[in-house]
């Protein structure tokens, strides 16, 4: 053996190139053209053993800041969310993390069950009656919802507020792009979608209405208005939302989403510097055929025992292929699982006590920074808020590490109107000393 | 194992005022809901969430793993997904609270670790695949796919070529190839196999033309069979203008052999999950990295990660960009696994994994061949697709043969795929199966094809020792129930 993870041995080797019948491995590879036949040696780095490595790697991760060795007021998409042990020790039993897609499902029933609770817990929260089992994360599930209700409408022409995540109207306008599918932004009134705007610019040729709830800048939308323009010329109803504020808040399908994506991140799933995190797609019955990605359901085997399946996979890649729905195939299994288990482990209590506990500390947050004599944007607030700084948001960030501090997103990288203007993100993590010396320190810091 | 009763639903072990959680506290001032929230906003019916203790939670998930096959419960040959050992240190490198906890939107500065890994990664696939430039952004094979169509149809139209419409498939290719194709908005035509498994040049003369935008090959394709005639292929697409996609989902079979690259590709993906041992987890989180030749790098999505001098930056000044494809930096905790994994192996170890990989294929297709069809008489490369057409006609179907290698404690091959082949099995061992494992599955198929010819009923009601006998699927499919309904919900409905 020459590396622990490859058992074939020089015997080995002699034994089965005979039983296949050449004398060297090198005559398995003949068919590759000599010309362009990779004869020298893959110029990376050499192995390295277990111990070394994992030193080396240690040291690499030491040169983050993190919410680990910082307190951090940074969300912007992403949180850091209290997640329950539990998650990381069901995650890291291997029947789950090492299996593939369930295609075999007389040993798959433990993924499948899995699967299909997520799909329930997010139709609960969501207030839709379908789900499916994961999309890549909560901006491509927006983007394929959107290329949806344009296939589902043929009207090619979508309006989406400029109040969603900048990084998800990026991505529904490159996939949008792929279909020619028109992006019109409807355009800010302060921290939330101008909906005097928003109404003159759906028309009859409008497919869908997308909005984010509560949206970019923490800020809850008013679904209610908003779902009368969109449906006023039948074009369908869009809604990017995050999961842990449905538990408090009514949910996009009481208000006649006909889509709602989003991304569980919230519920159990680290930062990772991004990903994986776990995007959700739940739909009304009425669009369930022609939903993206896979949907387990229930069925029975042939002694009635309940059992659950890979089901309506006619609108697949595998089947349909060049007429599929979607192109997905992997998703993101695993992370869902995550957040099932943290959605079970916080249950129907638990959830709305951490929701609850966001809109708190947020909202004291918010009264400090005010007491402080800070600007603070926005009304009616989940766990993030915009606070008018003096300085470049970036440079004042650079300043508040030295002091421990992981400072908000500065909305001027994406907004012109808000330049030095910090989202400031206060989930159930922090405490109150914390959120003080947080506004202390920016205070000094703003000069 | 043997049947088992069904497991109850989480839902169904829900048990008024439980709970397996522990938040911190509200240790601030408080306001009454209602004044912080218009009243239309405040949810009135609350979400069913389930109410478990934190054993009786942990109990719940176990009983289900207890129901599910990883490859660290068996053999895995399921050929196309490469399901080799997910090593443990990639697991530890990607809890590192440095890696794990790190935010993706914070100053440069406060992110240097991470890109490191970006960085690195880049560079290294650049080398694996021949490739001039790399973004790692991509979730998976079927978005990489997609990003490099977008990518090329940018090239296209850059070029003032409006008319390059079409993507040219074979018949043998993945279902995402053609999926992929049409969400770039793409028309798919398909080029037709020929007699040993590979792509028909008559037939592909016919198809190219000046509406031909690109080709998207796997190479070995996925029969597993080398397309010998890449280099002619290659000259045909290119003289005809279009460009070159290679799926790089089999990628095992070929590491430090030969690269794309180097074959004449403009444009490739791979799946981190599967050469380079990202975990599957039960369907996903992938990671689809694209690679591309120099004159289609400015449509690159955004941002690029570079490094000039000792500090790694974010490079956004990319004007003929496709555009973002993904938030943030794709999916990270991949990279960690897949970078740890290329740094265990090093160039010598890689190239090692190819050829055992290769080399344990081969052993069993000369093994199962004549008793099982093999349509295909060449050697393979990681993987080789027999028919099942033989044991067909003795009255044993290959979903039959597949369901009785679960008795055997066998995860049966990928079956029906690709199309092309009657009755497929397809069988991909990979290189960390030992010789052993090989031939205790080798007996398993020798005694099914046995079984098929003296006890069909044996092969035909199979499995019988797995916890749930077969499904029924039409009753899935005809009246779809995906999602659980409490006994007093569907009560009421009634
Ligand atoms: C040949 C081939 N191409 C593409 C894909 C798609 O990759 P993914 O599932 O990561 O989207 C797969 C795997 O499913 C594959 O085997």
């Amino acid at each position: 053996m020459s590396h622990r993870y490859l058992p074939v041995t020089e015997k080995d080797k002699k034994e089965m190139l005979e039983a296949i019948g050449v004398s060297d491995i090198s005559e398995l590879f003949s068919d590759i053209p000599e010309s362009v036949r990779f004869e020298s040696e893959l110029n990376i780095k050499p192995a390295k053993d277990e111990y070394s490595l994992l030193r080396e790697l240690n040291k690499i991760a030491s040169k983050n800041i993190t919410s680990t060795t910082h307190s951090s007021f940074l969300g912007a998409g992403v949180y850091d969310h209290y997640i329950p042990s539990v998650v990381d020790s069901i995650i890291s039993r291997s029947e789950f993390y090492t299996a593939y897609t369930p295609y075999q499902p007389e040993v798959s029933q433990g993924e499948l069950q899995a699967i299909f609770e997520f799909q329930t817990l997010i139709s609960e929260l969501t207030g839709l009656p379908v789900a499916n089992s994961s999309m890549y994360d909560g901006p491509t599930a927006f983007a394929e919802g959107a290329t949806m209700a344009a296939g589902t409408t043929r009207k090619k022409r979508i309006v989406i507020s400029e109040s969603v995540h900048p990084q998800s109207l990026e991505v529904v306008k490159t996939y949008c792009a792929g279909q020619n599918i028109e992006v019109v932004v409807a355009p800010l009134d302060g921290t939330k979608t101008d909906l005097t705007k928003l109404d003159e610019l759906v028309n009859e040729d409008t497919g869908a209405v997308l909005v984010q709830y509560p949206n970019f800048f923490g800020t809850i939308e008013d679904l209610e208005e908003i779902e009368r323009i969109a449906h006023k010329h039948k074009g369908l109803f869009v809604v990017n939302s995050n999961p842990l504020a449905l538990s408090l808040l009514t949910p996009p399908g009481e208000f006649g989403a006909d889509i709602v994506t989003g991304d569980t991140q919230v519920f159990g799933i680290p930062a990772q510097f991004g990903g994986p995190h776990c995007g959700y797609f739940a739909a009304t019955k009425k669009l369930m055929r022609r939903m993206p990605g896979r949907l387990v359901g229930q069925t029975t085997d042939d002694e009635g025992r309940r059992g659950f399946v890979l089901t309506l996979q006619a609108r697949e890649q595998h089947i349909r292929r060049e007429k599929a729905t979607s192109n997905i195939c992997s998703n993101q299994a695993l992370n869902a699982l995550a957040s099932s288990i943290a959605m079970s482990a916080l249950g129907k209590r638990g959830a709305i006590e951490m929701a609850e506990a966001n809109i708190q500390k947020a909202h004291y947050a918010k009264e400090a920074f005010k007491a402080a004599g800070f600007k603070v944007l926005g009304d009616v607030n989940f766990n993030e808020f915009v606070v008018k700084l003096n300085k470049d948001v970036t440079e004042i960030n650079d300043e508040l590490y030295d002091s421990g501090f992981i400072g908000g997103y500065d909305l001027g990288l994406s907004f012109d109107e808000y330049r030095n203007h910090m989202l400031v993100a206060v989930t159930e993590l922090r405490t109150k000393a914390e959120i003080d010396e947080f506004v202390e320190r920016l205070g000094e810091y703003n000069g | 194992m043997a049947r088992k009763d069904a497991s109850p639903l989480i839902f169904e072990r829900s048990i008024a005022d439980r709970f397996a959680y522990s938040l911190p506290p509200v240790d601030v001032e408080t306001k009454d809901i209602n004044s912080l929230l218009d009243d239309k906003f405040i949810r009135k019916t609350k979400a069913e969430l389930p109410e478990i203790s934190e054993l009786d939670l942990i109990r719940h998930y176990t009983e289900l793993s207890n129901k599910n096959w990883g490859i660290d419960t068996g053999f895995y040959p399921l050929g196309s997904c490469t399901m080799k050992y997910n090593p443990k240190i990639n697991e530890k490198v990607a809890r590192i609270d440095g890696f794990a906890t790190s935010h993706p939107l914070q100053n440069e500065k406060a992110i240097q670790g991470s890109l490191e890994i970006v960085h690195d990664l880049q560079e290294s696939l650049k080398e694996i695949t021949g490739m001039d430039e790399i973004s790692l952004q991509s979730a998976a094979g079927a978005q990489g796919e997609w990003t490099a169509l977008m990518m090329i149809k940018a090239y296209h139209e850059a070029n003032g070529d409006h008319n390059r419409t079409k993507v040219i498939v074979p018949d043998s290719a993945h279902g995402t190839n053609p999926a992929s194709a049409t969400v770039a908005g793409f028309d798919t035509v398909t080029v037709k196999s020929n007699e040993k498994g590979l792509v028909d040049i008559e037939d592909l003369k016919r198809v190219v033309g000046d509406d031909t935008a690109a080709i998207m090959l796997t190479n070995p394709n996925t029969l597993g069979l080398f397309e010998k005639d890449i280099l002619e292929i290659r000259d045909i697409v290119h003289e005809a203008g279009g460009k070159l996609y290679y799926d790089g989902a089999n990628l095992n079979a070929i590491m430090s052999k030969v690269r794309p690259g180097d074959m004449g590709f403009d444009a490739v993906h791979l799946n981190l999950h599967k050469t380079f041992t990202g975990p599957h987890g039960g369907g996903g989180p992938g990671s689809g990295p694209i690679g591309v030749k120099a004159d289609l790098a400015k449509f690159l999505p955004k941002p690029l990660i570079i490094k000039e001098g000792d500090t790694f930056k974010l490079d956004y000044d990319l004007p003929q960009s496709i555009g973002r494809v993904k938030p943030y930096f794709g999916n990270f905790g991949i990279y960690l696994r897949a970078y740890t994994y290329i740094r265990t192996m090093g160039p010598d170890g890689l190239k090692k994994v190819s050829e055992d990989a290769v080399l344990n294929a081969n052993y069993i297709m000369r093994r199962l061949e004549g008793t099982y069809e093999l349509p295909f008489d060449q050697h393979c490369k990681h993987e080789f697709v027999l028919s099942g057409s033989k044991q067909k006609k003795q009255g044993a179907r290959t979903l039959d043969v597949a369901k009785r290698l679960l008795d055997y404690s066998f995860h049966p091959p990928t079956i029906y795929f690709p199309l092309n082949v009657e009755e497929a099995l397809m069988i991909e061992p990979t290189e960390t199966e030992s010789k052993e494992t090989l031939d205790n599955f080798i007996d398993a198929m020798l005694n099914i094809a046995k079984e098929v010819e003296e006890d069909l009923d044996l092969v035909l009601e199979a499995p019988h020792n797995t916890v749930i006998g077969r499904l029924d699927e039409t009753q899935a499919a005809r009246k779809p129930v995906l999602r659980f309904e409490r006994e007093d919900i569907i009560e009421e409905k009634k």
